[in-house]
């Protein structure tokens, strides 16, 4: 029963696990290229590591714009960190420098005011969006909007306050402060781009962006210093992780169910001596051996049965709890799971049922009956 | 018609097999009331399980109306047991988690006879025993007596044509016994041939005929009415 339930909630938070990433990246888009500067990096979280090489400028992001004809939108991306304060109520947030299509590629909404306007590039106006929880930090009893926060040193105005929404990707959107990209490099002094998200038309023209972007980097720098990171190899290397993890998971819970099995036969064993007497006097009364040997394994796979059922109830009723504590997470036990973990238990169970019946049926009569 | 010529009954122990049984033949006739005596170890339960197909005799012969039995399959064995023998134990061996009606019912259940049968030949055989206001009560609410009868009425609810008893009145006191050997006597009388195993020399000697077994042999066979009281154990300490 314990090794249904381990089953059953272990799969869950795999399956949960595996479909709430999938789920968040494609939520962003699978028609997504994320160019980052530097080369030889596969997982994105260390730009630079080993020095880059050359800058991401807004420049490369107009030469993008101009000649990826796959692209329908570029996105640049300056990062940041930094206190934003209102008065004396401050709070040290991520800075995003960026543009008005940022909105689209993150199908961001907008409670109050507006998003970043559209417009030239290096135009760095002193304007801020602010994330959910920063505005309401902030803000706590008034609309923020036409307001002025600092950033460091830095005057801005609030133009807009973003929906709640939640993390995305280890990206807490609620705890963002959105400025224009030249903004975001001034204030921070940068001088290259964290990243390039660029948007393909369709998905089919995913690979063909990808290469013309890298030789277009490649011919502006003179060399091959960026990585473009697609959503699809993401997506698909993390849910092959992760389906493994269930699978693991799986795994170790049908360990504990073998060993249930064995606690079957543990009591199996222990109701055929318990009953010896009872066998016996079936046999006298005419049961064959077979009738007896049913009787026992069909005892057992009832027992087992039960237990799965049971621990079918308790591993659903834990995850129901688990989800209703995290509601984002979709945990849910998969179809296969299910399915295999009650076959498994019965299987487990008449199995493990075949030796305390053999036994049954092998009892001696004679013997069986002698209590007296 | 029993028929036991030459029957032995060893067992694997050891090097030396242990005999149970030496070299037993013998007749019981159909509607016999036979008493098999003896003290403990003689052989006793040895000979009334092969009687009763439990066990098979390692050589000699048994047959049944006839028919050799003590060569048959383990499932042939039980299908015999089925339909032509009844057992009556010293313990009752009721299940105790069932009722009276349902004990009656397992032998009919084991041989697949339709349920509407199975009522009516239930209501008989409780009948049969004086139980039939007792049927829906378990063996812990009944007394001895009872439980022995309702043992009774299982046992006969297949109408077999032999029944064996073992020791039927061992845990039952004087009058409850006497009230169990009258019901068995009864049946006897009615057809039934009736083997009763007994220390008891006052049921070896209501009996037709009694059998005294030492060590594995027949060492006495003498009508009930002739069984000297102290005849039996005298040798033995």
């Amino acid at each position: 029963m314990v090794g249904v339930a381990a089953v059953v909630v272990l799969t869950a938070v795999g399956e949960g696990a595996r479909r709430y990433v999938t789920q968040e990246f494609t939520s962003l888009g699978t028609n997504l290229l994320i160019v980052v500067p530097g080369r030889n990096e596969t997982t994105g979280s260390f730009p630079g590591a080993g020095g880059v090489p050359n800058d991401l400028t807004l420049d490369d992001v107009r030469a993008v714009e101009r000649d990826v004809r796959e692209a329908r939108l570029v996105v640049p991306i300056a990062m940041g960190n930094d206190t934003v304060a209102n008065g004396e109520r401050r709070r040290q947030v991520a800075v995003i420098g960026t543009t008005s299509d940022f909105q689209q590629v993150r199908h961001l909404e907008v409670t109050a005011g507006s998003f970043l306007p559209p417009g030239d590039l290096e135009r760095g106006a002193a304007i801020a969006v602010l994330g959910a929880e920063v505005a309401r930090e902030l803000f706590p009893a008034e609309s923020p909007i036409g307001r002025v926060v600092r950033i460091g040193d830095w005057r801005v105005r609030v133009i807009g306050q973003l929906a709640p929404k939640g993390r995305q990707l280890a990206v807490d959107i609620d705890n963002l402060v959105l400025i224009p990209v030249a903004t975001g490099m001034r204030i921070f002094d940068l001088t290259s781009l964290f990243r390039v998200l660029i948007e393909v038309r369709v998905h089919s023209n995913l690979e063909s962006a990808e290469e013309r972007v890298l030789a277009l980097l490649a011919d502006r720098h003179g060399e091959d210093d960026v990585t473009v990171i697609t959503q699809d190899s993401v997506v698909g290397s993390l849910n092959q992780i992760l389906t493994a993890l269930t699978l693991a998971v799986a795994g170790i819970g049908a360990i504990s169910l073998a060993v249930a099995g064995l606690g079957v036969m543990n009591l199996m064993l222990v109701s055929v001596s318990e009953r010896t007497a009872e066998v016996g006097l079936l046999k006298a009364v005419g049961a064959t051996g077979r009738q007896v040997q049913r009787l026992f394994l069909t005892e057992a796979v009832l027992l087992s049965l039960g237990g799965a059922l049971a621990g079918l109830g308790l591993g659903w009723g834990l995850v129901r709890a688990f989800v209703a504590l995290y509601p984002a997470f979709p945990a849910s036990p998969p179809a296969w799971a299910v399915v295999s973990v009650l076959v498994l238990a019965v299987a487990v169970g008449a199995l493990f049922g075949v030796l305390p019946a053999r036994r049954a049926t092998g009892l001696d009569p004679v013997e069986a009956l002698a209590g007296r | 018609m029993i028929e036991l010529d030459g029957v032995q009954r060893s067992y694997p122990v050891g090097a030396e097999p242990l005999v149970a049984l030496k070299d037993v033949s013998a007749r019981i006739a159909k509607g016999e009331y036979l008493a098999v005596m003896g003290p403990s170890g003689s052989g006793k339960s040895t000979l009334l399980n092969i009687l009763g197909c439990l066990d098979r005799p390692t050589a000699g012969s048994y047959r049944l109306d006839g028919r050799e039995v003590g060569t048959l399959s383990a499932d042939a064995l039980s299908e015999v047991r089925r339909h032509h023998i009844g057992f009556v134990f010293q313990s009752f061996h009721l299940i105790g988690r069932l009722s009276a009606h349902e004990n009656v019912a397992l032998p009919m259940l084991l041989a697949g006879i339709p349920e509407d049968d199975r009522r009516a030949r239930i209501s008989t055989a409780l009948d049969a025993v004086g139980l039939v206001h007792r049927a829906h009560h378990r063996p812990n609410e009944l007394s001895g007596g009872e439980c022995q009868r309702v043992a009774i009425a299982r046992a006969t609810v297949m109408r077999p044509h032999i029944l064996l008893a073992d020791e039927p009145t061992g845990n039952l006191d004087t009058a409850n016994g006497e009230q169990i050997m009258r019901l068995l006597e009864r049946m006897n009388a009615d057809g039934l041939t009736l083997v009763v195993v007994t220390h008891d020399p006052n049921i070896g000697r209501r009996s037709d005929r009694v059998l005294v077994l030492r060590d594995g042999e027949i060492v006495q066979r003498v009508p009930g009415r002739e069984l000297r009281p102290d005849a039996l154990f005298e040798s033995r300490a």
